[in-house]
């Protein structure tokens, strides 16, 4: 991972009417990081994504994509994008081959080299065996990774994922991971992607932007996420009820906070592995017995949670979007 | 020990499979082509890909035939206005009748040329309803974010519209001939010159239809559009009726009307309804040829230009 910036965001604003669907964000995706976007329905994922991939006009704010200014040289961050939608946007009367061509001839690619590309694309995702088949006639796992290698047509250096496992099943939204991985391993790519499945953002990203209301409430890695709700909860059961150990357990590094109940101590700490062990000396050179210990690791929905607040979200959904996500989920189960 | 052995074969297979995934990922990403930034492939693209998917669909190719069809022979041959008067008549007064109210000699052959019009209309009504499927099933947006050009996308839908209808304008003249419509003035000049008329009307239609349907991504919205530019653009016209009998208010409606300008020009190369012969039997033709040609070709272009004007405007939002 190198340290230059491939998309420098600021203060990006969309409004629809009275609605500010994403509010000023400020961000920076450094190359070849997956980067992603993890925020509940209608926090500002979409319109963000197809605001940097010029779909969508910004009311105000600033962003470059690959150097390039989104109001100054839409066209030119096109060609050099790649976008994966959130619905599925293939052709269902076309083959997937046929599809991948079309995709080809729309970024002006030759047939003479778009062809044997589009195989190429396919036998990546595993769907030469399909090529020739209609997309109707495929499942969603497979227009999934259908969608995935038409984005690819262009030889991007920076490919956009909106939700790119939305309603599959398991097996499938590993095999996307992994290809999504591979982009980013084998060949050094930056990859975006928003989504709102927790375990999602955390095997995949290097680093999670948190947005919310279309405010970006947190930027860290996985762990730093984690790490800042407090860290490890670390659980000692004693056996009788000696003296308070509070203060020394407190004193013991990388210990955070320390709370007595009856038996037992529950302590947080940044490091609960190093930690649990150390507590355990302590108490027992206080001539105390351990009855019991246990070590919680935070998860990412606690962090999520913390940030986000625990309502549930009502927003309303446009006609259109409902019935575009309702297709795209009916197409994925199948 | 066996399990052992099996268990690395299938750690070996694993990573063969790795392997060929990356190796055809490595050449997935040599070095990009040179580009054709030339709009005329995006739009050749988006155009065929419209017109694979028809020709691929007979059905929906015969379904659209129908209606001219059950017109001229069930309404074509049932208003017969020989048979009306043809009792007290001699033939030769009927031909005058014929020629003085309809141009040529008979009603079908008349509603036969106001046929093409209609094959033409109706096409092209429903062109913009292509475009509203490509927004409900995304395949709007995947256009959108390449970097193909707006004006290519609407412009893209116009011609496949035009295509087709013109290949079904053809197809209903065949079956119109074959049901005896009068094939005199038959030359490849006044054919040939018949389907510039109709490839202009279409054109206009087309980028008409194509441009209302641009914002919309309710299809139930752009069928009540269809149904109430439709009716009126078909009535309002002289495809199925004589204009002089009409009352005169419709008469001045008819000359606005676009689709009058190309069925008057399609009959007057096809059926010879500007001859003298017909003139003095008290047939009148709505424009001389240059006009109704010199109409369409604004029509066209106005409409078009339009449309790819308002597409950079509406597409994006």
């Amino acid at each position: 991972m190198t340290n230059e910036p491939i998309v420098k965001v600021e203060g990006l604003t969309k409004t629809f009417g009275n609605l500010k669907a994403v509010d000023g964000v400020t961000f920076e995706i450094m190359e070849g990081e997956i980067f992603g976007f993890l925020g509940p329905n209608g926090a500002g994922k979409t319109t963000t994504i197809s605001m940097l991939t010029t779909l969508l006009r910004a009311t105000s704010g600033k962003a470059e994509v690959n150097g390039l200014d989104i109001h100054k040289h839409p066209n030119e961050v096109r060609r050099r994008v790649g976008v994966v939608p959130q619905e599925y946007t293939a052709d269902e009367d076309l083959t997937g081959l046929q599809n991948i061509i079309l995709c080809a001839d729309l970024y002006g690619i030759p047939r003479s080299n778009s062809k044997a590309h589009a195989m190429e694309l396919l036998k990546l995702v595993e769907l030469e065996d399909a090529a020739d088949r209609k997309v109707s006639t495929y499942s969603g796992g497979m227009r999934r990774r259908l969608e995935l290698a038409s984005g690819l047509i262009n030889y991007p250096k920076l490919l956009f994922l909106d939700e790119p496992t939305l309603g599959l099943d398991v097996q499938t939204r590993t095999a996307v991971w992994n290809y999504i991985r591979m982009l980013k391993e084998s060949y050094g790519m930056t990859l975006f992607l928003t989504t709102h499945y927790l375990e999602e953002a955390d095997s995949l990203c290097d680093r999670i932007a948190i947005i919310d209301h279309g405010h970006i409430v947190k930027v860290g890695t996985p762990s730093e996420l984690k790490a800042s709700i407090g860290g490890d909860v670390i659980v000692v059961g004693v056996a009788e009820s000696g003296p308070d150990i509070s203060a020394d357990i407190a004193k013991i590094p990388l210990v955070k906070d320390v709370k007595k109940s009856d038996h037992e101590y529950r302590i947080k700490s940044e490091v609960g592995e190093e930690s649990s062990i150390k507590v355990i000396d302590l108490v027992r050179s206080k001539g105390l017995h351990v009855t019991k210990i246990s070590l919680t690791k935070p998860t990412l929905d606690e962090a999520y949670l913390e940030f986000t607040g625990k309502s549930i979200r009502e927003e309303e959904v446009g006609k259109m979007d409902a019935f575009k996500q309702r297709v795209t989920m009916m197409r994925a189960r199948r | 020990m066996t399990e052992d052995i099996a268990r690395s074969t299938v750690t070996a297979q694993e990573q063969a499979v790795e392997e060929r995934k990356e190796r055809d990922a490595e050449r997935a990403f040599r070095a990009a082509p040179k580009l054709d930034k030339s709009p005329i492939h995006g739009l050749w693209a988006l155009t065929n890909r419209d017109l694979v998917k028809w020709y691929k669909n007979p059905v929906q190719l015969i379904i659209s035939l129908v209606q001219p069809v059950v017109w001229l022979g069930l309404f074509g041959k049932a208003f017969n206005i020989s048979g009306l008067v043809s009792g007290n008549l001699p033939p030769a007064a009927l031909n005058a009748i014929n020629l003085g109210t309809f141009g040529t000699t008979s009603y079908f052959s008349y509603l036969g040329a106001g046929m093409l019009a209609f094959i033409i209309l109706f096409t092209a009504a429903f062109s913009g309803m292509s475009v509203v499927w490509d927004r409900r099933f995304g395949f709007m947006n995947k256009a959108m974010s390449t970097p193909v050009g707006r004006g290519a996308i609407v412009t893209a839908k116009v011609l496949q519209s035009v295509v087709r209808s013109l290949i079904q304008a053809a197809i209903v003249l065949v079956i119109a001939v074959v049901l005896g419509m009068d094939t005199a003035n038959f030359s490849l000049m006044t054919i040939g010159g018949s389907f510039v008329m109709l490839f202009l009307m279409s054109f206009g239609l087309s980028s008409l239809f194509v441009m209302l349907a641009l914002r919309s991504s309710d299809w139930q919205t752009q069928m009540a559009i269809i149904n109430l530019l439709n009716l009126p653009l078909l009535f309002a016209s002289n495809a199925m009726l004589p204009v002089k009998t009409m009352p005169s208010w419709l008469q001045s409606v008819v000359g606005y009307n676009p689709v009058s300008y190309a069925v008057d020009g399609v009959r007057q190369l096809l059926l010879g309804s500007g001859s003298s012969s017909a003139a003095a039997a008290g047939y009148q033709v709505l424009a001389p040829l240059w006009v109704d040609f010199s109409v369409l070709t604004g029509f066209a272009a106005v409409l078009s230009v339009l449309g790819i004007v308002l597409s950079w405007r509406l597409l994006s939002k």
